[in-house]
């Protein structure tokens, strides 16, 4: 079933240059986990935003769980966006506040403007958030401030942020570009698991075309703000590797043969 | 091309102090300033100074009446700078990067904080006087204006080095306007704006009593009573007071400001 779709989405940020965004075009299935991949400046974080609306599109049309999302009025675009989480790759955590207050965050999209203020949860919401938080292995850490945790700790945070939210769909901006390989791999495990066992779609802008193959139901290239390339990882050749970027894939070090070793 | 980098520094140097020279000679000039009698009389002042402006054991009996406009003062200076806070607050959110409503709201509040920043204490004593007359209340609102003009510009500094990071993190939750306020900006500027709070209670305290002299209030017209009375003792106790009430409060903050940050 489809929940995402986008029709000759464009975005001008200014009217002076190229667009970020040219005609983009593509549908996405509800629990499919899709990696975009491309160039810096290819539009890839542009692209993400325009689905919740945290960057405003100039022109298409962008349809989430059959609800047209240009026109929302405000408390509607409230309402969108709490049902679609958003991972960023510096985490963006209240760094002076704790875990648990940190994971909660996620519920202020359905909250009233009196009990987001002072931070009053429920007692189901504060123990949905520790069943998240145990899943992601952070119960230790739970009363622990943020600035004290390493990046791939805050990282989790960031996930159990937009899991408590019960959302449809998680946009995830290259959510281990700021991380160690190993940090990385428990990350993209943790994605793929939310992806298979609670059935969450996922759209994930990654730099590592491995990461994108290895994990990834669908892959979309983007280059200088259109698709370029829409397949299944095993259609995802050398030849198109070097089409979305612009250049031989050779330069990109990247051994397409030899993804394997991340998996274990 | 090393040579040259410090050459050139070098030379900048020697310009700099050329120029301040100038500008110091062409001032003395101009003012027509005796500068051997400038120190010659700076010395006398502080011989003067020794022997006449110490508190003496009669001054001691001032001592009480002295505390209590002291505790106008100091009530004053906290009463000014909290109000002046929440007006502060309100308009460095509304013209934070991070938290304005809209861009234009960003030059705006700059330009009211430099507005009320800019125009000297006691231009605004001045001024204030015309309406009030001499009363608390002058006292009150000069330190008010100046305060708002200092912590607006304190605090749009604070949320902006603070960043929008977090504020965009919950926004995308699908969180109102005052959820991202209350759950990521104060919380994570709370200290610094603390910090700048406790700083401006103590500016002001030490501005109050310039003010009062003005104002014909708290601890500045007790030194203006005395002072015109040839009690020079007892003015001097009033200043020794003073001192003291500023370093205790430098005290206190400082200790608030470990615990909080
Ligand atoms: N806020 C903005 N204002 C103006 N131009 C912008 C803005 N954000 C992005 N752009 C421009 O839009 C284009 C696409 O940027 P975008 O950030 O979406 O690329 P990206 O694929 O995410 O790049 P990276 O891999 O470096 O993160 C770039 O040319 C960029 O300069
Ligand atoms: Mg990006």
């Amino acid at each position: 079933m489809t929940l995402l779709e986008l029709k000759n989405v464009t975005k001008h940020y200014s009217p002076a240059v190229a667009p970020a965004l040219a005609d983009i075009s593509f549908s996405v299935n509800e629990g499919e986990f899709i990696s975009v991949i491309g160039p810096s400046g290819s539009g890839k974080t542009t692209l993400l935003r325009t689905i919740n609306r945290m960057v405003e599109l100039s022109g298409g049309e962008i349809t989430f769980a059959g609800v047209s999302i240009s026109r929302l009025r405000k408390s509607e675009l409230r309402k969108l966006r709490s049902k679609i989480g958003m991972i960023f790759q510096h985490y963006n955590l209240v760094d002076r506040m704790s875990v648990i207050e940190n994971v909660l965050h996620g519920r202020l999209g359905h909250k009233s403007t009196l009990a987001g203020i002072l931070g009053s949860y429920t007692l189901a919401e504060k123990e949905q958030a520790l069943r998240i938080i145990q899943m992601l292995g952070l119960d230790e850490y739970i009363n622990k401030r943020c600035d004290q945790l390493s990046g791939g700790q805050k990282q989790r945070v960031g996930i159990a942020r937009a899991l408590v939210q019960n959302p449809k769909l998680i946009l995830c901006d290259e959510p281990i570009a700021s991380l160690d390989p190993s940090s990385a791999k428990i990350i993209m495990d943790y994605l793929k698991n939310i992806s298979r066992d609670l059935g969450i779609t996922l759209l994930v802008s990654l730099h590592q075309v491995d990461i994108a193959l290895k994990y990834s139901d669908r892959v979309i290239g983007v280059n200088r703000g259109t698709i370029v390339f829409d397949g299944k990882p095993d259609e995802l050749t050398r030849e198109r590797v070097s089409e979305i970027y612009g250049f031989d894939a050779g330069d990109l070090m990247i051994n397409l043969g030899e993804s394997e070793g991340y998996a274990s | 091309m090393q040579v040259d980098v410090f050459r050139k520094r070098r030379n900048n140097a020697l310009i700099f102090f050329g120029v301040l020279a100038l500008l110091t000679a062409g001032a003395i000039v101009v003012t027509q300033y005796d500068v051997e009698k400038g120190f010659t009389s700076l010395g006398k002042a502080f011989v003067w100074g020794a022997a006449n402006l110490y508190p003496d054991v009669k001054s001691l009996a001032k001592l009480p009446d002295i505390l209590a406009k002291l505790r106008d003062t100091v009530l004053i200076s906290v009463a000014a700078t909290s109000a002046a806070a929440v007006f502060s607050l309100a308009l460095a959110l509304a013209g934070s990067r991070a938290t304005r409503i809209h861009r234009s709201f960003t030059l705006v509040a700059r330009g009211i904080a430099s507005f009320f920043r800019n125009m000297p204490l006691v231009a605004w004593a001045m001024v204030l006087m015309l309406a009030f007359s001499q009363s608390s209340l002058t006292g009150f609102l000069a330190l008010f204006m100046g305060s708002f003009g200092f912590l607006t510009r304190a605090f749009m500094e604070t949320i902006d080095e603070v960043g929008d990071s977090s504020v965009e993190a919950l926004k995308a939750t699908g969180a109102a306007y005052l959820h991202t306020i209350f759950q990521a900006v104060l919380p994570s500027s709370l200290p610094q704006i603390v910090s700048w709070l406790l700083f401006m209670i103590e500016t002001n305290i030490r501005d109050a009593t310039l003010v009062g002299f003005l104002t014909g209030t708290g601890i500045g017209f007790s030194f203006d009573v005395y002072y015109k009375a040839f009690n020079y003792h007892a003015a001097s106790l009033v200043v020794v007071v003073t001192v003291l009430t500023v370093l205790i409060m430098e005290t206190v903050s400082n200790t608030v400001r470990r615990m909080i940050l």
